[in-house]
């Protein structure tokens, strides 16, 4: 069974997100995680990115790190762009890391599953979130995946407050 | 922390709400008609972003336009898919469905017994594309597994047939397409989503005339593509426009890019953007205020079908009805088994003595409209042989179900006391 998420919950992890360690992002530009990548640095996130092919480059105009470990700075989310299996280490390392990094959830992108990795996050206290984009849920529930004419699933009367 | 879980809304709750957030600028609890066609960059990056499709917002509104965006949320919110491309006919939003998933060369299988217009455009307009249409009986076993070819990308029917009264078997269908690695495409323009959820049964996209019951009161053309998001693009090579590098966007994959929101995203950037057939904002708006009420509406195009159909079966001078809601229809079974809440508002009924005394009926009427539509709320009248259906051969309109003495009725939301009086005053 798929997992889900209350709107509630993944709101909530959105707004405590200041930096996000993506690993597995690309420089090409018709990559999915560079799409990703540049929506998130928009909505005023800082993105850093993790590659080792790519260590040492830019992306966007943030310095690629090999691994979590190598980046200096605090990161609250580490978002898994590489294939299901892959996200068992990552997480694992993300987990040693947690409280010197001060991570506080691991984000699985579409596609990408792992149960082993969610249960051990899990029982070090972070959140999980699996097969989602966090760029197309910040549409979603800020309206704007509907410009595009997508279904968001939210139905509400109240006016949004915009800055 | 609230763990409120996100709740599921109804069928009316989202025919009025769905898309439709107040806008947050000005507060406008309706949605403002964006009588506009181009939109302001924040600076050249902001317009970059745009244009590679990497952030969500307006360029153009060839493309998107807010107030046909509210529209397009709401229809994917009733039908229960991912999203919807929004053109400006139903005739167009076809053109857009197939033009995602056809190659020059390609073929396509659908039901003989189609609205003539689509028999007119799939037969014959589109072979000048390239692409065949194959149609065969969906009622005969095997039909369409035998019509099915390596070059066969989609296979294609009406819910409710028109004018025929005819209901077709989605799950049927649905499981050869599965099968087969190819979407099923149902047009759900005369059920409309209050009385049948084509994706519910195995649909992969949903198209509509918006023009008929969704708009109901006979204003505003429009078409509309709604995408489950539930097909899987990339499972074999059948389908390079949607999961392999697209030329015409710098080599952009879709499938690999927006997933589930491919064949949406597909259908704007692609499909609006070079094809061009966009829905009038204006257009949008009327269609959303129709789609406020359709499902008081469609309760009562039911009703009110269900007791003309039922008068005209016992008249004399009829010779046959054919309507899903009587007993008698072939097809009273399995419209029960998709259909709930009605069985639409579009039937036929033959008069005896043919052409002549169907035509005289036809012009006799005062109440019923003699026009080329249906899903007003008004209710019309048409003889498809003479109109609708003149462009097809003998043999098609009586497959079809438009033989000469075929007489179609749209019925309305009047007084039906007064439209059993009109037809009967005609039938003389």
């Amino acid at each position: 069974m798929p997992e889900t998420y209350t709107d509630t919950e993944i709101m909530r992890i959105l707004r405590e997100t200041k930096t996000i360690a993506m690993v597995g992002a690309s420089a090409k530009w018709q990559r999915p995680s560079y799409f990703a990548m540049k929506y998130l640095q928009q909505k005023g996130y800082r993105v850093i990115p993790v590659n080792p092919g790519q260590a040492g480059g830019e992306i966007l105009g943030e310095m690629v790190y090999a691994t979590l470990a190598d980046i200096p700075e605090q990161y609250e989310m580490v978002d898994i762009f590489r294939n299901s299996a892959a996200a068992l280490s990552i997480t694992q390392e993300a987990i040693a890391l947690a409280e010197e990094k001060g991570i506080r959830t691991i984000w699985m992108q579409l596609g990408v599953i792992n149960d082993e990795a969610a249960a051990l996050a899990r029982a070090a206290g972070l959140s999980v979130i699996m097969d989602r984009c966090p760029k197309i849920e910040f549409g979603r529930l800020n309206a704007e995946l509907s410009w595009g004419g997508f279904n968001s699933g939210v139905i509400s009367a109240r006016r949004r407050r915009i800055s | 922390m609230t763990r409120r879980k996100t709740p599921e809304y109804g069928f009316e709750t989202r025919m009025v709400h769905a898309g439709a957030q107040p806008e947050p600028v000005t507060g406008a609890r309706q949605t403002p008609i964006f009588q506009n066609t181009s939109y302001v960059f924040h600076d050249a990056d902001d317009a970059a972003s745009l244009f590679n499709l990497q952030s969500f917002g307006f360029i153009y509104s060839r493309l998107t336009n807010p107030t046909t965006a509210v529209l397009e949320e709401r229809l994917a919110s009733l039908e229960g898919g991912r999203g919807t491309t929004c053109s400006a006919s139903g005739h167009s939003a076809q053109l857009l469905a197939f033009f995602a998933i056809m190659e020059p060369g390609d073929r396509f299988i659908a039901s003989n017994k189609l609205y003539g217009g689509s028999v007119t455009q799939f037969g014959k307009t589109f072979q000048k594309f390239g692409w065949h249409c194959d149609f065969v009986d969906f009622d005969e076993p095997d039909a369409i597994t035998n019509a099915l070819t390596p070059k066969t990308k989609a296979i294609f029917c009406e819910a409710l047939a028109n004018p025929g009264g005819v209901v077709t078997d989605i799950e049927a269908a649905a499981a050869i397409a599965r099968e087969a690695g190819i979407p099923l495409i149902v047009d759900n323009t005369m059920a409309t989503p209050y009385l049948c959820r084509p994706i519910e049964w195995g649909a992969d996209i949903v198209l509509h005339s918006t023009t008929k019951f969704l708009s109901g009161n006979g204003t505003s053309m429009g078409g509309a593509v709604v995408d489950s998001g539930l097909f899987d693009w990339g499972q074999n090579d059948r389908f390079p426009g949607l999961a392999a590098p697209e030329p015409a966007y710098h080599g952009l994959n879709f499938w690999e890019s927006f997933g589930d929101m491919a064949l949406t995203m597909h259908g704007h950037a692609i499909g609006l953007r070079d094809l061009g057939p966009t829905m009038a904002p204006m257009n949008a708006f009327q269609t959303i205020l129709g789609i406020e009420s359709l499902a008081m509406r469609m309760q009562r195009h039911c009703e009110n079908a269900m007791k003309v159909a039922t008068f005209l079966e016992n008249h004399a001078r009829v010779a046959w009805v054919r309507y899903a809601g009587l007993p008698s229809s072939p097809y009273h079974a399995r419209a029960q088994k998709y259909l709930s809440g009605g069985f639409g508002s579009v039937f036929t009924f033959g008069v005896k003595g043919g052409y002549e005394a169907g035509l005289k009926v036809v012009e006799s009427c005062c109440l019923f409209s003699h026009l080329a539509n249906i899903g007003d709320a008004r209710s019309l009248i048409l003889h498809p042989a003479s109109t609708t259906h003149r462009q097809l051969t003998t043999e098609q309109r009586d497959t079809a179900g438009a033989g000469d003495d075929v007489i179609r009725l749209s019925i309305g939301v009047e007084t039906p006391e007064d439209l059993i009086r009109d037809l009967n005053e005609a039938l003389g």
